[in-house]
């Protein structure tokens, strides 16, 4: 059994040219779900392959998809490539590796759901990616695979590439309707979900770049094969990114569930020389932190719950024992307090008072107190805000206060 | 002063706006374009684009203040963003900060006097895998050292 489904052919000279993908098997999987089967059935493939989103909440992506009511409004998709959690650089590569791979999710996703317009949301800073994405677009166009009577299955579909203009909070998936709309990205409240009022009030599916990208695979190969390939409840394989201290930083595709040990020490070469490990990031910054001795975990949904963190977008990142957790903490709080985008008192004042102690800490004037200051009023935050980039703070910040207060409390 | 697109903007604002079934949809890319074209957004800048789009120039500006690639001030030449996130961080990123101010003479935020480079800190930049990375207008830079740096900069003109 082949190991990879994504990064498969990612070594392949111009794999993002649609001759080159057609030459690997690309768009069979459109042919396939577009003459040969009914929405109905891919749907039900979607929802048995447990596919479950790769943008941060893990929620299974045929149920998402199936909260679409029946209206005769259009719907829409909105492909979520901000990319914007620190430690998080997947959606970057299968963008710029396999455009057409992308398109194809998009194509059979759209398909399924009734959609007639799908919009890209990537960050401003991949202009370059961008245009590739633009590229492939007219590509597909060319080919028949977008716009009128698709593959003469009698499907329309437009797609669109939209770039954001720097705004963490716009990955947020109401705050990416607000700002493709053209406002600020100020998070709306929910319910309702954007599956029954979105972009211009109408149902709107929205996910991850990973997640639509694994839809051609599953069509082709079925849902039983997607499981075997990660867990039961936890479908396929995940790109992990790992960063930070490792020898091999980079991409690594491998099973849900594998281990969190195996994947910094075996994958990504273990620690740059003369470095020990002190803690990892297991999820993109939002996720709680981990210890050194925490690392034989699996690397999936359920069980970073159990361990009280989160898998989120899989951004692995390894923190050695000669970083200081202060400094950790500082950066952490500068970037959640910078990205509140202002709407709720606990997230707005609480961020920023946070990021004030700590660099009140780091500048030798910290005071007895002020460690349970920041849990106090990271506890605050916690729950008590419209959109979950509160909790998305609270989150690791209450966890690296608690994990190494002892060595917070030395700067004391 | 009576400020105009270029035709091949005018043209290209015109692609944005079929694109979308509500104009103020085409506010963010064709933002990106004004600052493409005239380097900056301010309030002149705000009102040509309102009026293209037909809509109050507050709506524009709502939008310049919120987004931090928009910008309202004129940028150096080059505009040299490095990351200084967790990954950088790791890895180097406030050294790496240091050595450019002392290198351009020039805090985070400044520009230099002869208006060749802009040096401003930012958060992640999705190349956490080359860190310390940074940007350079829309180039990307990564696994960067003081030579490396260098080299860049002077191969600059
Ligand atoms: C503050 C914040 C930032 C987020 N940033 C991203 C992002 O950059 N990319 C992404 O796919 N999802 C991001 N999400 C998650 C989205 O809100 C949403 O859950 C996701 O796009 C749904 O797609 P999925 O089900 O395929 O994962 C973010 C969530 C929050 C609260
Ligand atoms: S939690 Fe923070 S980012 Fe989310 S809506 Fe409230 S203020 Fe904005
Ligand atoms: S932390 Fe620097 S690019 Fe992600």
């Amino acid at each position: 059994m082949k190991e990879k489904v994504l990064t498969e052919h990612f070594g392949l000279e111009n794999l993002y040219k649609i001759d080159v993908y057609q030459k690997q098997g690309g768009y069979r999987a459109t042919e396939k779900a577009l003459k040969k089967m009914s929405p109905e059935e891919i749907l039900e493939e979607v929802k048995k392959a447990n596919l479950r989103g790769r943008g941060g909440a893990g929620f299974p992506a045929g149920v998402k998809w199936s909260f679409v009511p029946p209206t005769d409004k259009p719907r829409y998709l909105c492909v979520n490539a901000d990319e914007g959690e620190p430690g998080t650089f997947k959606d970057r590569y299968i963008m710029s590796h396999n455009p057409h791979m992308l398109l194809e999710g998009i194509i059979i996703t759209s398909f399924c759901v009734g959609i007639n317009a799908a919009f890209i949301y990537i960050r401003g800073e991949y202009e370059a990616i961008a245009l590739r994405l633009e590229q492939a677009i007219s590509e597909a166009y060319e080919k028949g695979f977008l716009g009128k009577n698709i593959v003469e299955s009698g499907f329309d579909l437009d797609v669109y590439v939209h770039r954001g203009a720097g705004a963490y909070i716009c990955g947020e998936e109401t705050a990416l309707l607000e700002s493709l709309e053209g406002k600020r990205g100020n998070p709306r409240l929910k319910p309702p979900f954007p599956a029954s009022v979105g972009l211009w009030q109408c149902p709107t599916v929205i996910n991850n770049v990973e997640t639509i990208s694994n839809i051609p695979h599953i069509i082709l190969n079925g849902a039983e094969w997607f499981i075997k390939k990660g867990l039961p409840k936890d479908g396929g394989t995940r790109i992990f990114g790992v960063s930070g201290m490792v020898k091999n930083p980079g991409i690594y595709e491998l099973p849900l569930g594998t281990s969190l040990k195996d994947i910094i020490f075996k994958h990504a070469g273990g620690m740059k020389e003369g470095k020990k490990l002190k803690a990892v990031i297991p999820g993109g910054m939002s996720a709680p932190i981990l210890t050194a001795d925490e690392i034989g975990i699996k690397m999936d949904f359920d069980s970073l719950v159990e361990a009280n963190s989160m898998l989120g977008s899989a951004a692995i990142i390894v923190i050695d024992d000669k970083t200081s957790i202060l400094d950790v903490l500082k950066v952490v709080t500068k970037f959640y307090s910078h990205e509140s985008c202002g709407q709720c008192t606990p997230c707005r004042i609480g961020n920023s008072w946070i990021n004030k102690i700590v660099k009140r800490i780091a500048e030798g004037k910290g005071k007895k107190e002020d460690i349970d200051s920041i849990l106090r009023l990271a506890s605050n935050i916690e729950g008590n805000t419209l959109c979950p980039l509160g909790d998305a703070a609270a989150m690791p910040i209450l966890s690296i206060t608690k994990k190494f207060r002892k060595e917070l409390e030395s700067h004391l | 002063m009576s400020l105009e697109f270029s035709e091949k903007a005018k043209k290209k604002i015109e692609e944005i706006v079929a694109r979308y079934p509500q104009k103020e949809a085409a506010i963010l890319p064709v933002l990106h374009v004004t600052q493409q074209e005239f380097g900056f957004i301010s309030a002149v800048q705000e009102k040509i684009v309102a009026k293209v789009l037909g809509i109050k120039p507050i709506r524009v500006r709502e939008l310049v203040t919120f987004y931090t690639m928009l910008t309202r001030e004129s940028l150096g030449k080059y505009h040299i963003q490095v990351c200084t996130n967790l990954s950088c961080h790791l890895l180097g990123a406030d050294n790496f900060v240091d050595y450019l101010v002392d290198k351009l003479g020039i805090q985070p935020g400044e520009t230099t006097p002869d208006k060749k480079f802009t040096l401003s800190t930012v958060e992640c930049l999705g190349a956490c895998e080359r860190a310390p990375c940074m940007m350079i207008n829309f180039n990307y830079y990564g696994d960067l050292d003081p030579k490396k740096v260098d080299e860049i900069l002077d191969n600059l003109k």
